[in-house]
Formats: C-alpha cells, structure tokens, sequence
C-alpha cells in the first residue's frame, strides 16, 4: 500500500522505537505540566521520581492532587487505549487481509455503546456503565463471530459481512434508547460518551484494567509473525503450516479484548485504530513483528498528545473524538493524495 | 513413494456434479507430474486434496505412507512446499520477509524465524537467483520474479514434494521457459514435483510423467510418451492439435491448426444485406 523509503535493518528500528520511547516519556512530563493547573517541569518530575519509588513529595497538596490524582491517571489511560487500539488495529487488519478494516468492524463499539447506553438510562454510576460497556461489547462480538456459524460458512467475508450486520442492527438499538432517553441529561450523557473522553477515569479502575489490556497485547507482539502468515490468506496460510482456526480464533479474541477495554475506559474512539497502523506501516514496513510494537508505541504517544491537547485547548472537557476525527480525516486525504496515481 | 493418491472421489456439494471420480496417482522422489485438464476439469481440486485443504468423500491421499486427512497443517506443510496460482498479497511484506515465511511449520505458535531460518532463507532465494531482490517489496516485483520469489518460499523449508498451480498462467514466453527450467532442475535435486498445466508443450519440455483428466472427472496417468499423443490431445481439447518430431530439439512439439473464421460472425454472401 505504502511507497517510499521504510526503514530497514535492526538499527534503525531500534533507533526509532528508542525516539518513540523518549518522545512519550517527553509527553508524559509535557502532560502533567499543562492545563488549567500549570506545574512546572521539574516540579512534576520530581512527583513523578518520588511517587514512582515511594519516596516523600515535597510540594503542595493542591500539586500533588492535581498530578497524581487527576492527571497520572489521565496519561495512563490514554496512552494505554491509544496503544491497544493500535494493536488491535494492526492485528485485525492483518488477519483480514485489509488495511483498512478498524477494531470496532466486528461490532465490538457498537455493542459497548448500547451496553454503556443501558446503564446510563437506569441511572447507574460510572462502574456500571464501564462494565456494561464491556459486557455489551463481548456480546456483540459473540454474536458476531455465531453469524457465520450459522451460515455454514466460516470465511473471513461472512465475518465481516457479519460484523456490518450487527454494527447496524445495535447503532439502531442505540438510536432506540437515545430516542428513548431523557434529552436533558441522559441523552447528553449517552452522546457524550459514544464521543470518548479521558476525563472520569480513576486510578483505582485502571488497576484493573490495564492489565487486562497488557496480556493481549503481550500474545499479539508474540504472535506478530503469525499474523503476516496468517494474512496472505486461508488456505495459504494453512499450506505454510499455520493452524488457522486457532491461531485466527486467538488473535481475534485478544484483538476484541483489546478494543472492548479501551472502550470501557474511555468510551469509543474513532480513527485511532486505522490510522496509526496505517502511519507505522508506512514507517517501518508491513512486518508484523515491527510493525505491532512500533504503533503500540505511536499509539500511545498519539492518544496522549490529543487528550493533552483537547484538554488545553477547550473551555469544558471536549471529547477525543472529535480531535481524533479531525486529525483522521486529514491524515487519510494526505494518504490518499500520495498515492492516488495509483489507485483505480 | 511420497504421494498415493488412492481412488478418490470429491464433489464440492452433494447437489454439485462429482469434480474427482475415482482418481489414483503416485508421486515418488525425482518425479515430474504434469497434471493436464480442460478448463474447470479439477485440476487445482485434485491439488487441493493432495494439500488436506479439501477432504475427498471416498478414498485416500497418503503423504509419505501417513494419511492426510489424519495430518496436522504443520507436518503437511513441512513435507510439501506450494506454490499457489499468483495472488498478491494486501500488504507489501520484503521479498525476504515473504520467502521466510516458507519456514512456517517449523515455528512455535508464539514464536518467530530464528537464526537458523534466516540462513535457510537466504540460501533459498540465492538457489532461485533473486539474492538481489531480497528488500524489495514483494507486491511490486513482476509476474516473473514473484513466480520465483514463491517458489523460494515453497522450497525454503525442505520439503520432499513441490506442488505449482498453473506455474506458467500470466508469464511471458521467457519467464514460461525460465519456470519451467526452474521445475526441472528441482526435480533433478531429488525433489517430487507436480504442475497443472495447460500447453501440452509444458509436458513435453518437463518429460516424466502425464496425468491427464477426462470429461467424467477420472484421472489416467502414464509417461509423457504414452500419454501426450495426437489422439489423446484431440480427445481432450477437441481441437486438431498436431503433434511434430523436430530434428534440432531431438522432441515432438505440440502445434495448434490454422484458425478458420466463425461461421456464427462470418458475413453474409448477399451484398444487400445490412449490418447492424
């Protein structure tokens, strides 16, 4: 898909993922200083060093509320969800032999958003609406991957056929409950969290939920190589010796796992899981095994930058999604303007 | 022996006609077997049993005395290399990247090619001459030397059998020549190697032996001198193919007959006639 120079040899992959490694310890420390409470660079360094060996912090309360209570949180979640659609981006697309499927095609967002929908319509508080989120989620899913059980036919179209399916089916549920909802304060909350926002997530949520993220992303940077054997197609693939039922099956879950808890943690996000892939590949080839550590990394370091920046630049809390969308739009016209010699 | 293909019949759905009806073939270390068949005749279903990909209802293809149908896709693959008909892939994967993959059925699941395969890879592309190729993207190199490249990887990891889909479709004459010069020399290397072709000259060029499809989806097998005659190429192909001894090549070679316009869009003998 991709033309120009990619980086090749050892070297310089590891030369650019050490850049990106420091670019989002850069952006962490950047993070902590902006907003509407300035701190000053060292003075969050030194919260950050301290905190992270449990030494004693000499500074303000009103500081080390605002950096370890609000902000630490913030960056954590958004440079985790940024890295796991990322992933999730990457390994789907992969396995679907197509650049430009995105993590929430097998209907995986759509059912989170009528989950979350639910809970916000009986009222219940942010734990419920996360966890209902990520149930409403998994069961999309699972419905999604029955559909082509059901028609016999177990190739990667009908799943994603399926997944259109479904996807539509719940956005009209979704239209449903809104229609349904209370317009002065449930259907702003249900708007508000279909955009995706960093802004109510809480330390004590992310102790679980990061490492339900860190697991599948760690089988998917081990299965990376599969995943380019597994994208030249099915009955290739298992020619070359690839037990494809299982390892597709494992990739998908891990995959699904990934894009359910990010939308638990921040609700749905678009463009992110399409475009940083997309980016990475263009930077460092179509391999896999570079190709998923380096977007965990872009990802990360991106969703970050967008939720400091729709921090800093609205009046009240903008959601990511509509940077996201902005960015992705443009991002896509760039790709299409480099290479539209070359598409018919 | 590394290939009995004993007595197998397959239909793709019990509604659809029989595509292999009762089919038996041998492949033994060194063999050439040119696989020859009209159009939608069954030749890349027979392939594709001979790969477990499809299962047959009745009979049985043994690799290597085992039965397929009873093997895992990893032993299978590390027996019988495959060289499917040309597809490009949706990513640009390095010829090198694209050729390591040949080595598939000796990685672990949550693994990746070590040392050992780099080597291998690297000394299967210099066998197919395309050392020099090794960084380019694999989606953007020619029909020629992507044929190559994905004989490289159907070899990469040592098989015993090598298996081409239509190696030749959307060649030009030279890369033709060139695959086929490829084809024999492995099976000079010990390799048991099967084509599905579709110019009876590719036969003649390989030599070994012709299995040759009927309209009835059975099978007949036989030496290349046996098997590609006039009457038989006729019977097949239903057209007056000629066969010819020529001196200088010390072989027969295959010629098609003049062409004669279609009585269906030949012009009428009234002048008053219009055309629409």
């Amino acid at each position: 898909m991709s033309t120009g120079k990619i980086a090749n040899g050892r070297g310089k992959i590891a030369l650019l993922m050490g850049l990106l490694v420091a670019g989002l310890l850069c952006g962490v420390v950047l993070a902590v200083c902006v907003g509407k409470y300035p701190v000053t660079p060292k003075e969050s360094l030194r919260i950050l060093i301290n905190a992270t060996f449990q030494q004693p912090i000499e500074a303000s309360d009103m500081t080390i509320n605002v950096v370890l209570g609000l902000r630490i949180p913030r960056i954590l979640a958004s440079v985790f969800v940024g890295a796991a659609l990322s992933v999730a981006g990457a390994a789907y697309q992969g396995i679907f032999q197509n650049p430009l499927v995105s993590p929430d095609f097998l209907g995986v967002s759509s059912g989170a958003c009528v989950g979350a929908a639910l809970a916000i319509l009986m009222s219940l508080t942010t734990v419920f609406i996360s966890l209902f989120a990520f149930i409403g989620g998994i069961l999309a899913f699972m419905l999604t991957i029955s559909l082509p059980a059901l028609l016999r036919n177990r190739s990667n179209t009908v799943l994603v056929l399926a997944g259109i399916i479904v996807g539509s089916a719940l956005s009209s549920l979704l239209g449903f409950i809104k229609y349904t909802a209370d317009p002065d304060t449930q259907l702003a909350s249900i708007t508000y969290w279909t955009m995706g926002s960093f802004a109510y997530v809480s330390l004590r949520d992310l102790a679980f939920l990061i490492p339900l993220l860190l697991v599948p992303m760690t089988i998917l940077v081990l299965m990376a190589w599969w995943i380019d054997v597994l994208s030249m197609g099915e009955e290739e693939a298992r020619t070359l010796g690839a037990d494809v039922t299982k390892m597709r099956g494992i990739v998908i879950l891990c995959s699904t796992l990934l894009t359910a808890g990010s939308v638990c943690i921040a609700g749905t996000i678009s463009w992110v899981g399409l475009i940083v892939p997309h980016f990475a590949r263009m930077v460092v080839g179509s391999g896999n095994r570079r190709l998923i550590p380096f977007a965990a990394l872009l990802g990360g370091l991106f969703m970050l930058l967008v939720d400091t920046l729709t921090r800093v630049i609205g009046v009240s809390e903008m959601p990511v999604s509509i940077m996201t969308g902005v960015l992705g739009s443009f991002f896509f016209y760039w790709l299409i303007w480099r290479q539209r010699d070359r598409i018919r | 022996m590394i290939y009995f293909v004993d007595n197998i019949r397959f239909s793709y759905r019990p509604s659809l006609p029989v595509v292999l009806n009762g089919v038996s073939l041998t492949l033994e270390e060194g063999d050439v077997l040119t696989i020859m068949g009209r159009n939608g005749a069954g030749k890349s279903t027979l392939m594709k049993c001979m790969l477990g990909l499809l299962k047959p209802q009745q009979g049985e293809v043994c690799l290597c005395g085992e039965k397929v149908s009873l093997l895992k896709p990893r032993f299978i693959a590390s027996q019988v290399g495959y060289v499917p008909q040309n597809h490009v892939p949706a990513f640009g994967y390095t010829v090198f990247d694209y050729v390591l993959m040949g080595c598939a059925s000796k990685i672990g699941m949550m693994s990746h090619p070590g040392r050992q395969e780099k080597r291998d890879t690297e000394k299967a592309l210099e066998m197919l001459d395309i050392s020099h190729l090794k960084t380019r993207k694999y989606n953007e190199l020619s029909g020629g030397e992507r044929q190559q490249a994905m004989i490289s990887r159907a070899i990469v990891g040592k098989p015993k059998a090598v298996l081409f889909d239509e190696p030749t479709a959307h060649l030009d004459v030279g890369n033709q020549v060139k695959v086929l010069r490829i084809i024999k020399s492995l099976s000079e290397t010990g390799f048991a190697v099967a084509i599905t072709a579709h110019d009876p000259n590719h036969a003649l060029l390989l030599g070994g032996k012709v299995a040759i499809f009927d309209r009835e989806g059975g099978v007949v097998c036989g030496n290349v001198e046996e098997m590609v005659t006039e009457e038989k190429l006729r019977a097949l192909y239903g057209e007056k193919l000629m066969l010819r001894y020529l001196e200088e090549l010390g072989r027969r070679v295959c010629i098609s007959p003049n062409l004669k316009s279609m009585k269906s869009m030949r012009l009428p003998d009234d002048p008053s006639a219009t055309i629409i």
